[in-house]
């Protein structure tokens, strides 16, 4: 990776600490059957728990912080807990013990550090290739939800994932570079497949929005808003402007693949004005800043 | 020194994106293999909390099994966790667990 790339959210305040169970089959315990380990380490994938099966034959990653729940047929009595430098470690035997038996175990010592259940949202987020990206801004131009900013060299960066809208992945179509992935998506290139030279061509995306709405999407927005009351204060016909309005919207929402509940969930017209107001002085004075580079 | 293969697999719990009976087969594949590895429940979503241990589990020597290489790549950097030039992705979206279980384990007989 080179140098230019954009310092990555690690100052950020991380939102789930350290936390791994261990299915420890190392020196000091006995190996497990191949069906205990299995069952057993199905159980707490399925419930949510990094975890980690520590064989005599090799590897697997450290540890050297937070919590650590080690099961296993242990040769010796083990403490309950134990600290092993910057790390807590949690011993359970589990001789004898049901899978769903040891799996409340980790479920329990889960609960104690009041640590969140995994698995409530799907994850959701834009992910930026900067193989590919070119700090052009629009992506942060786009976005009304303020999932993008610019970090300390000015360069794009996805800041606030969780605003993003689950299964929406406009911002994607409005890259040009095709630089903006959502894993979860259904389609490639979006999630993540390899960029075909297809891809690039149908990189005027963003001039498919604005042939189907005759420029910006925003504007058009506004533009419709502003034409749909000066029409509501003539006919009085609050339904058909209504009509039109879900019209121009499910068709965008059909090209883009844009869920209707992200439609449900925008701003009022004059906060949009705002939004995108702001969201284009902050790209125009990143712009300014790499040409002053 | 030469720093030990680790396996890395990723159960992508939260999407149904990753066809299921392939999640299975290589999860099991692994467990009755007998050899030691690291599995997550969803990478996107440690990578969307900023989970720390993603910089435990990226580095140079390691084989993940998740989804699109590009994507496990660039959820690994948006936490600034580096996957080394000798890190290997294996797609679990687009290949089928006889062609996946060869390369994830190769000295374990089919
Ligand atoms: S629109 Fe694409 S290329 Fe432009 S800044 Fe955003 S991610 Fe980078
Ligand atoms: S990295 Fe890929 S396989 Fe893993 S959770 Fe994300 S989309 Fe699913």
């Amino acid at each position: 990776m080179s140098a230019t790339l954009p310092i990555p959210l690690v100052d950020a305040k991380p939102k789930a600490p350290r936390f791994r169970v261990a299915v420890y089959e190392g020196a000091g315990a006995e190996p497990l059957s191949s069906e205990v380990r299995t069952e057993l380490v199905c159980a707490l994938i399925a419930k949510g728990f990094s975890t980690s099966v520590v064989r005599p034959n090799g590897a697997v990653s450290p540890t050297n912080t937070g919590t650590l729940v080690v099961l296993g047929q242990f040769a010796e009595a083990k403490p309950e807990r134990a600290e092993d430098g910057d790390a807590v470690v949690h011993f359970r035997e589990i001789r004898n013990r049901p899978t769903a038996e040891v799996v409340a175990l980790a479920e329990g010592i889960r609960a104690e550090l009041n640590l969140p259940k995994p698995g409530g949202w799907k994850p959701w987020f834009p992910v930026i290739d900067y193989d590919r990206c070119t700090n052009c801004m629009q992506c942060l131009s786009f976005c009304l939800f303020d999932v993008y900013g610019i970090d300390a060299d000015k360069k794009i960066q996805v800041q606030n994932n969780n605003k993003c809208k689950t299964d929406c992945p406009a911002c994607s179509r409005v890259c040009p570079e095709v630089a903006i992935l959502f894993p979860k998506y259904k389609h490639g290139p979006i999630n993540g497949d390899v960029v075909s030279t297809d891809d690039i061509r149908r990189e005027n995306m963003k001039i498919d929005i604005s042939a189907l709405l005759g420029g910006d999407i925003y504007e058009a927005l506004r533009d419709r808003s502003a034409k749909f009351k000066s029409r509501f204060n003539k006919e009085r016909d609050a339904d058909k402007a209504l009509e039109e309005r879900t019209k121009c919207l499910v068709k965008l929402g059909e090209k883009l693949d844009i869920p209707p509940e992200v439609f449900a969930s925008l701003p009022s017209m004059d906060q949009i004005r705002t939004k995108a107001t702001e969201a284009a002085a902050k790209a125009q004075a990143a712009l300014d800043m790499q040409d002053r580079k | 020194m030469s720093i030990p293969l680790r396996i890395l697999y990723c159960n992508c719990s939260y999407a149904n994106v990753v066809p299921k009976a392939t999640k299975e087969a290589v999860l099991r594949a692994l467990t009755e293999s007998g050899m030691p590895f690291d599995a997550v429940p969803d990478l996107c979503e440690m990578s969307a909390q900023r989970d720390p241990s993603l910089h435990d589990l990226a580095g140079e020597n390691v084989k993940i099994v998740a989804c699109y290489p590009r994507a496990v790549k660039w959820l690994f950097h948006a936490v600034g966790a580096k996957l080394g030039d000798g890190a290997e992705v294996i797609n679990m979206r687009t290949d089928s667990p006889d062609s996946i279980l060869p390369k994830l384990l190769p000295e374990v007989p089919a």
